[in-house]
């Protein structure tokens, strides 16, 4: 019988909000609020020359993570921060020989809206590209979609909702064969699944380091040098990073995301085949004992961390609540206080209904197998007590067809 | 090379205060994303909710004006835009404003104005309203402390003159808070710009405080925090440091008038070397009204440069200047805007004092000076004179 006193309450499941920092991380920032606490620009005296070296190593271990070089890091204050760069960037740099934006409808909320603006705002033309049912983006419809006026197409690597990766080598081919720059928002993936800036011809990459287990304030936007990427600055003045964002550094915060990102390469394989065991624990264990829980997002194509599960007829806002232990999601934290459907499911063609049954699971570096079989017990008796409750489960169980059923409008 | 035992820097970056580096560390030990629902998430929230209204309060703001941003750089390009909206006539900004503002009003305008100062580096208050008078001007900036010489500008009497032509205008007061008393209501202006790190709190975070009704054009888009203002997962760990460097300034605003002293008393006794020895020495901006800790001064004939690396060998650190520009060997915008000749420009160092300065960091430093800048003259004048006999 499971008991509280071998696990910690809350459990936290939502890796994809953010995720608790390693200690290992946090213990190397430290010291750079109360013993190195030069300005990484001041040139003129070791404080500052600490600072700035402290700076350019963590520079190095995020470029290294992605098969980057450090020039070609820019450090941002987050992965907003870094695709509203990318995309306003270099829609602005080079709107006057290539017009066109391609992106897709199930991307993070920034970058839809930057998009959104770029397109009512700044004259570019935007296409949204819709997914297959399993979250995956059709890549003819792509191919099609991206033409030689296209200047930026941006995909994500791996989703913020339902955890699917897109094809990212496929995309990046098709984008350098018709000369446009390839965006990807990598929050979700950058240290949890291989990424190789060339291998996969990716020009930009946003990274963030509060995913992977690194401080939040921090990110970081990949800008290939070769061929060069040019981008137009949103924030100017003191010309710090290249020109592209100026603003004084938080060598802290840098540090923090560099240890996170070094201790993300050095651990991925280990930190990957924990996660997915505990994954298919959790999977199994809540499809075993219940029905009509519906994995939501390609089930291969997936990294493992992110378990998107609508149960049937139980209002996923109503299980989170009931779930007072266990910190889960009814979606992106972003969105997560509005109790409007995921705009990603409905994308994926999950209807309404099914939409509000959903819950998003994270697993990640810290997740305990206590912890999981605790939340498959929590979980199991929350869906069988909101279920025995629903009149439409029983109007299900008894083989009505609740599609048929036509409700009146009060 | 001997340790760096004096840091006399502060205008550029400041060690955080011990109670600011525990909530720092609380705070990054919380976890949780402040926009999820669970406990976790909402603690995160709180956490940012209660700095949010200590930042306000240091400023007499309320909570609901504060907008969280990366730092006051991106705080001056938020407000910046917002004051210029979709107006496009030209923006006038002082001309002794940090690169952020002068390089974010061009960039964001057609057209800059760059109103003078006179030779303290005070804004001409007549200029300014000559410039509004005669221009169809979309905004005004105008920093409440000049990082370099420390210079306070009369800011609420521009935004007196702003607003009498329907005028929006924007503040940059990084380098005031805890070093004098900021205002918001006070000052009158629609934007005002403050930085985390320049009272003593973490890098990396700084706010906009915007007036009622003011909203900023958003130029980080997407998850909707800061009200839809400034999307992008709150900096928590950083916002709960400003929070409590916020909550300790006035502490620091208390110690002001001895800092004062210590910097009087500091310029005093290098006056008095460079009398006796060089002569012409210059603090600017020593006859305007200037924040408590700052002293930018210059005797011609050594180059900047030249004296930082002596004194950082020496183990102290100060400045040529703002640390943005410090590693470029140009003469500074704000000394070329009040009149000083190059060759005198090229010689200022900049010292500022902060929370941990004790009067011993200052006799260190001056011995160190003398050492470097005066010392040697007079040896090298000697060995001359021994020459020519």
């Amino acid at each position: 019988m499971l008991t509280e006193s071998n696990i910690k309450l809350p459990i936290y499941m939502d890796y994809q909000a953010t995720t608790p920092m390693d200690p290992r991380a946090l213990e190397k920032m430290l010291p750079f609020f109360t013993e190195a606490y030069g300005n990484p620009h001041s040139r003129s005296h070791s404080f500052g020359w600490d600072a700035e070296e402290a700076v350019e190593k963590a520079r190095a271990q995020v470029a290294s993570l992605i098969g980057a070089v450090p020039k070609e890091i820019v450090f941002t204050s987050g992965a907003t921060e870094s695709n509203n760069l990318a995309l306003k960037g270099v829609s602005r740099f080079y709107k006057d020989r290539r017009d066109e934006i391609v992106t897709v409808v199930t991307e993070h909320k920034c970058v839809l809206d930057a998009c959104r603006h770029l397109e009512q705002e700044e004259g570019m033309k935007v296409t949204y590209l819709p997914v297959e049912t399993n979250g995956l983006v059709d890549l003819d419809r792509l191919r099609e979609a991206v033409t030689e006026h296209t200047a930026i197409v941006s995909v994500m690597a791996v989703n913020n909702e339902i955890g699917v990766i897109q094809p990212m080598v496929e995309i990046g081919q098709i984008c350098r064969e018709k000369g446009a720059f390839f965006h990807t928002d990598a929050a979700q993936a950058a240290g949890k699944i291989e990424l190789d800036v060339n291998a996969m011809n990716i020009d930009l990459m946003s990274i963030s380091s509060h995913k992977m287990y690194g401080p939040k304030g921090i990110g970081a936007l990949y800008v290939r040098r070769k061929p060069r990427v040019r981008l137009q600055a949103m924030i100017n003045g003191g010309g710090q990073e290249r020109g592209m964002r100026s603003g004084t550094l938080s060598p802290a915060l840098c540090v923090g995301f560099g240890t996170a990102c070094a201790l993300c390469e050095a651990d991925m394989g280990k930190d990957n085949e924990h996660i997915s065991r505990l994954a298919d624990r959790l999977y199994k264990g809540l499809t075993e004992r219940l029905d009509d829980v519906i994995l939501n997002g390609d089930r291969d194509q997936r990294f493992p961390g992110n378990l998107n599960l609508s149960f049937s007829f139980v209002e996923g806002e109503s299980l989170m609540m009931g779930m007072r232990d266990v910190a889960v999601s009814s979606g992106s934290a972003c969105t997560s206080a509005s109790l409007e459907p995921s705009y990603v499911l409905r994308a994926l063609g999950v209807e309404e209904e099914m939409a509000h049954t959903s819950i998003r699971m994270g697993i990640g570096r810290m997740t305990t197998e206590s912890e999981i079989d605790y939340v498959i017990a929590t979980i199991i008796e929350h869906v069988n007590k909101l279920r025995a409750m629903s009149p439409l489960w029983e109007m299900a169980q008894d083989g009505i067809d609740l599609r048929s059923v036509k409700w009146s409008e009060h | 090379m001997s340790p760096i035992t004096t840091y006399l820097d502060f205008n550029a970056g400041s060690p955080v205060k011990p109670e600011v580096a525990e909530a720092v560390a609380e705070a990054l030990a919380i976890g949780g994303n402040p926009s999820s629902v669970h406990r976790l998430g909402r603690l995160a929230r709180a956490t940012v909710d209660r700095a949010r209204d200590s930042v306000a309060a240091m400023v007499g703001a309320t909570g609901l004006q504060v907008i969280f941003t990366s730092g006051g750089t991106e705080a001056n390009a938020q407000a910046l835009s917002a004051a210029i909206g979709l107006k496009s006539g030209p923006v006038v900004v002082s001309s002794v404003e940090h690169p952020s503002v002068r390089d974010g009003a061009a960039a964001m305008s057609p057209s800059v104005i760059y109103a003078p100062v006179d030779h303290d580096g005070v804004l001409d208050l007549a200029a300014l309203d000559q410039i509004l008078a005669s221009n169809q001007c979309s905004a005004v900036s105008l920093m409440l402390a000049n990082n370099e010489t420390g210079v306070i500008q009369p800011v609420a009497e521009a935004a007196k003159l702003a607003h009498a032509r329907d005028i929006l205008i924007h503040c940059d007061a990084a380098q005031g808070p805890g070093k004098i008393l900021v205002d918001f209501q006070g000052l009158g202006v629609d934007f005002l710009t403050i930085s985390s790190h320049k009272v003593s709190g973490p890098q990396g975070v700084g706010a906009v405080i915007v007036r009622n009704g003011e909203t900023l054009p958003a130029i980080l888009r997407g998850g909707g925090q800061e009200r839809g203002q400034r999307a992008g997962t709150e900096n928590v760990s950083g916002i709960a440091g400003f929070g409590v460097a916020a909550e300790m300034a006035g502490e620091d605003l208390a110690r002001a008038p001895i800092l004062a002293a210590m910097r009087d008393s500091m310029e005093a006794r290098l006056i008095q070397m460079a009398a006796n020895h060089l002569g012409g020495f210059t603090v600017f901006g020593g006859n305007a009204a200037r924040l408590p800790n700052t002293s930018l001064f210059a005797v011609a004939g050594m180059a900047r440069d030249t004296q930082v690396i002596g004194l950082d060998l020496a183990g102290v650190a100060v400045s040529a200047g703002s640390a943005c520009s410090s590693g470029k060997v140009h003469a500074s915008h704000v000394l070329s805007a009040m009149g000083v000749p190059d060759d005198l420009a090229t010689a200022a160092i900049r010292v500022s004092l902060g929370w941990s300065t004790e009067q011993s960091n200052l006799d260190r430093f001056v011995d160190a000076w003398y050492e470097i800048r005066i010392a040697k003259s007079i040896g090298a004048n000697a060995t001359e004179m021994q020459k020519a006999s």
